[in-house]
């Protein structure tokens, strides 16, 4: 990742534009050009750098589920059952954090009646208790990192 | 409440438009917001499974996107507009890997705020320019008290610490407990499914 890489990132974690060819007005905000832009992005995409390109949906507001949940995991049984919760579409995220309850997950789900479902699918199948923790009022959403 | 200028590495740029100041409205609850917005039809619902997995990466992406669901690439980006415009798409663009950009310290702090104090913290904390998402979540008596979780994000673990030790700083007498939880790794990662 060069400076001009890092130029890219910090200037398009939002606000990318909506038209015809995007990369090109995007491009021509940082002197850049559209095939170079375009090579960047998707190099930085393939190496993980970026991890996703594109809209970034709000589960809510397009109706659907989402809640954040917390497991605590016997540390001989971890791998199996992280196996056993990626194994649902419907876990977007997962991370393994240092506490008691030493799992964490994100369930976003299409119906929001979906989510006590897949949470009780999780429980019947790890035989362990799931803590559902939804938001109940969101203060901020969307930083931005700096590269 | 906002702070800025911290000079240490791992600050991180604010955003502008989305953060709430002190003093701002107070945050409306969540149902109240998807209440508020229409309903997605059937091509909406397309274009959210077109892009679940990102725009493509080429000249015309939106055209790319309206023959995958069958119209015409002016109705994408109207229909997008429309839904970044009514927040349901939050916004558009590349989302780093904080750990590929270097920040390995990416912890969930936890906070006991009493219910009646929560909506003033969360307005302070959610200020905070180095706060990534603050929100309040249900507790689990009795062995999770926390109420307010706020994400953190820092290169070095000295400046997480320094981090945490400003929202004590914000919160003062109004928290009775926190936790910090760092991620030690990554399960899963993948965007919204529909």
């Amino acid at each position: 990742m060069d400076h001009t890489d890092r130029r890219i990132i910090n200037a398009f974690q939002g606000g990318f534009p909506i038209c015809e060819r995007p990369f090109e007005a995007a491009a021509e905000s940082l002197g850049l050009t559209e095939a170079e832009m375009i090579s960047r992005v998707a190099a930085l995409r393939a190496a993980g750098t970026v991890s996703r390109f594109g809209p970034l949906w709000h589960a809510e507001k397009m109706g659907g589920g989402l809640t954040l949940t917390a497991m605590k995991v016997p540390g001989d049984r971890f791998d199996e059952v992280a196996d056993i919760v990626n194994s649902f579409p419907e876990v977007a995220h997962n991370y393994a954090r240092e506490h008691a309850l030493n799992m964490w997950f994100v369930v976003a789900t299409e119906k929001p009646e979906r989510i006590a479902e897949v949470l009780a699918e999780i429980e019947a199948r790890t035989g362990l208790a799931v803590h559902d923790m939804p938001k109940v009022e969101e203060f901020f959403v969307g930083l931005r990192f700096e590269a | 409440m906002t702070e800025r200028g911290g000079a240490e590495r791992g600050r991180i740029e604010r955003p502008g438009a989305q953060r709430r100041s002190q003093g701002a409205e107070r945050p409306r609850p969540a149902s109240e917001g998807q209440s508020r917005n229409p309903a997605l039809d059937a091509l909406d619902r397309a274009i959210v499974l077109a892009t679940q997995d990102g725009l493509p990466i080429t000249e015309r992406p939106y055209h790319a996107v309206a023959e995958t669901v069958g119209t015409s690439a002016e109705d994408v980006m109207a229909r997008m507009t429309r839904l970044l415009n009514a927040g349901v798409i939050r916004r558009i663009g590349l989302v780093p890997n904080h750990y590929a950009l270097g920040y390995r310290f990416n912890g969930m702090t936890v906070w006991d705020v009493a219910d009646e104090h929560v909506a003033e913290a969360g307005r302070r904390v959610g200020g905070l320019d180095f706060v990534s998402h603050c929100y309040q979540r249900p507790r689990h008596l009795p062995d999770w008290p926390y109420s307010l979780f706020a994400m953190i994000h820092a290169r070095e673990r000295a400046v997480a610490d320094q981090l945490v030790e400003r929202i004590a700083e914000c919160l003062g007498p109004l928290s009775r407990g926190h936790l910090v939880l760092f991620s030690s790794r990554i399960l899963k990662k993948t965007g919204l499914r529909l």
